[in-house]
């Protein structure tokens, strides 16, 4: 009866295949000219999985299924057709969220079919051992990227302050339930559903507790971890399964997202430890610094001079930050730069690998605006140029600026690579009021120099006006 | 399939998640993430065995609300993901 006959060869490479086409989707994405046709390939990829598996099961509720299906596609599509670029964190953090819960039910359906799944022992009654140890590991880590990715969610989505939350003792709870969870996987060998009901709620609430301490500047190392546990969800099912599409793309998913959280931790210059064990971003640390250096002088200026000095110039490089997104002045900055370029200036867009709240959030925002890719480069590959640059034009970002990175050793930031705008002619600033000082909590040097005009103001209706400035 | 060719597989499929996720552009960071999540929902797999099978109803319906959560990733990931790359553009050129 639970002896099943091996399945055809056939089918074996067909999830193989699959997997491979979800490499070469990936691959697309070495550069935005072979991206589209990577996209085609992992949809490929995932309708050769899906028809594999249901013309390989014997299917006792295929209209239930293609319900399911339906209606999860139609919200999906539309999500995705609707959804505004500004908010693309939330929604991946969502989508991060599904994946996880997905996890979680399919290791439950696993637990309670076994047979359905190929997983009983040769007695036939009880599930195998390691595929016990696998569907712990994997209900445990998609439960953690559930709740872990609604409270990435809550905080991106504004539902939730971004001021870390700090719980007394947080770091002991915390170790202790992680703790508890890694014995309680290691001994679901014996087979008690207690066990299996204690993994799944420990993992919930230690995705909710690893969450709520870290701020919002730290959202993209949290999306990205986020992304890897999604991958190590699905490769710990893909296990369980013996199945080789899931285990590739669990591996890819889980390297990818854990290569993301490094990138932004490197360009934070902080641990993936500093970070998991969260509290920064809170006010704790600027409020002692900023008194200290209260009434520098600096100067202020007009849309007018800003439209004046960047029609004066031969380059302008502009660096866009968080700010940019939030009060949705990307169209508004890609209308400046054409105006600017029918004049005769170069014009250049400069790219912190932390600006915004995930990997590449402003690259999405400006591709939306409709500025050409090769405009937009990355800190290293521009960071000389400021030097030869006529006007530095930095809006809705602070810290990726901010030269205490490089000069202070006391200060939060300290080594943290930053676009080195103060080698510019002039900084132009765009920052709503001189009182915030970013999400570090530092105050910026570059504020009060020489050769810094300070525009205040919302970062769109500065653009509006210099815009209406230029075309006069 | 034993354990081990499996665990063979997985690990040659990070070292390959490795070398090619190191060569995406930080340009692409973000349609990156789309799509991976959009392929992470391979897990649909599991998904549709557990809905499939005669059984355990519990588990069909598991399976069922599975099988929506991933369905919803799948669509949703790779539109948004097309969307987001038909944005790319290079500089247009003159004449």
């Amino acid at each position: 009866m639970h002896e099943v006959a091996a399945a055809p060869a056939w089918v074996s490479l067909a999830y193989l295949v699959s997997g491979v086409l979800f490499i070469l989707a990936l691959r697309g994405l070495s550069s935005p000219a072979s991206s589209r046709r990577g996209n085609r390939y992992g949809m490929a990829g995932m309708l050769i999985a899906v028809v594999t598996t249901l013309v390989t099961h014997e299917v006792a509720s295929l209209p239930e299924i293609l319900i399911a299906i339906a209606i999860g596609g139609v919200i999906g599509f539309v999500t995705a057709k609707k959804i505004a670029m500004t908010d693309m964190p939330q929604l991946v953090a969502a989508f991060h969220s599904l994946v996880g819960l997905a996890a979680v039910l399919v290791a439950i359906a696993a637990y309670l079919n076994p047979e359905a799944f190929h997983v009983l022992d040769p007695s036939g009654l009880d599930i195998l051992q390691v595929s016990r140890i696998e569907m712990g590991l994997g209900v445990a880590i998609g439960a953690i990227t559930f709740s872990g990715s609604v409270i990435a969610f809550l905080k991106l989505n504004g539902n939730m302050g971004g001021k870390p939350i700090m719980l007394p003792g947080r770091h002991i709870i915390n170790l202790g339930t992680l703790a508890a969870i890694i014995v309680l996987v290691g001994v679901f060998h014996l087979n008690t559903p207690e066990l299996f009901v204690a993994i799944v709620v420990l993992s919930f609430i230690i995705g909710f507790l690893l969450i709520i301490p870290i701020g919002g500047a730290d959202m993209p190392v949290v999306v990205s971890m986020l992304n890897s546990y999604s991958g190590w969800a699905a490769a710990a099912m893909g296990f369980t399964l013996h199945n080789t599409a899931m285990i590739i793309t669990g591996a890819l998913v889980g390297s990818s997202g854990a290569i993301l959280s490094y990138i932004m931790c490197r360009a934070m210059n902080r641990s993936f430890i500093s970070v998991i064990a969260g509290g920064f971003g809170g006010d704790t640390g600027g409020a002692a610094g900023g008194e200290a250096k209260e009434q520098r002088p600096w100067k202020r200026g007009s849309a007018e001079d800003a439209a004046f000095l960047m029609g004066q110039a031969e380059q302008v490089v502009i660096v866009p930050g968080y700010g940019m997104a939030v009060s949705q002045a990307q169209h508004a900055l890609r209308e400046m730069g054409d105006l600017l370029k029918a004049e005769g200036v170069k014009v250049k867009y400069a790219i912190h690998p932390v600006a915004g709240r995930m990997p590449g959030h402003m690259n999405v925002l400006l591709a939306e605006a409709n500025v050409p890719y090769d405009e937009v480069f990355e800190l290293e590959d521009i960071n000389s140029e400021f030097s030869q640059t006529d006007v530095a034009f930095v809006i809705g970002a602070n810290d990726v600026t901010n030269p205490a990175a490089k000069t202070d050793k006391t200060s939060p930031i300290y080594g943290m690579p930053i676009l080195d705008v103060a080698n510019a002619k002039t900084v132009l600033f765009v920052k709503r009021s001189m009182g915030g000082v970013g999400y570090a909590g530092v105050d910026n040097d570059v504020f009060y120099m020489d050769n810094t005009m300070m525009l205040l103001g919302d970062a769109k209706k500065m653009v509006e006006e210099i815009v209406k400035s230029m075309a006069h | 399939m034993d354990f081990i060719s499996i665990l063979s597989i997985f690990v040659m499929a990070c070292f390959v998640g490795y070398y090619v996720v190191w060569s995406v552009t930080p340009a692409l960071h973000t349609p990156l993430m789309a799509v991976t999540n959009a392929i992470s929902s391979v897990i649909i797999v599991g998904a549709l065995v557990a809905s499939a099978a005669a059984g355990s109803v519990v588990a069909k319906y598991l399976g069922l609300g599975a099988v929506v959560m991933a369905s919803v990733n799948i669509f949703g990931g790779f539109a948004v993901t097309e969307r987001m790359l038909a944005m790319y553009k290079k500089k247009e050129k003159k004449g």
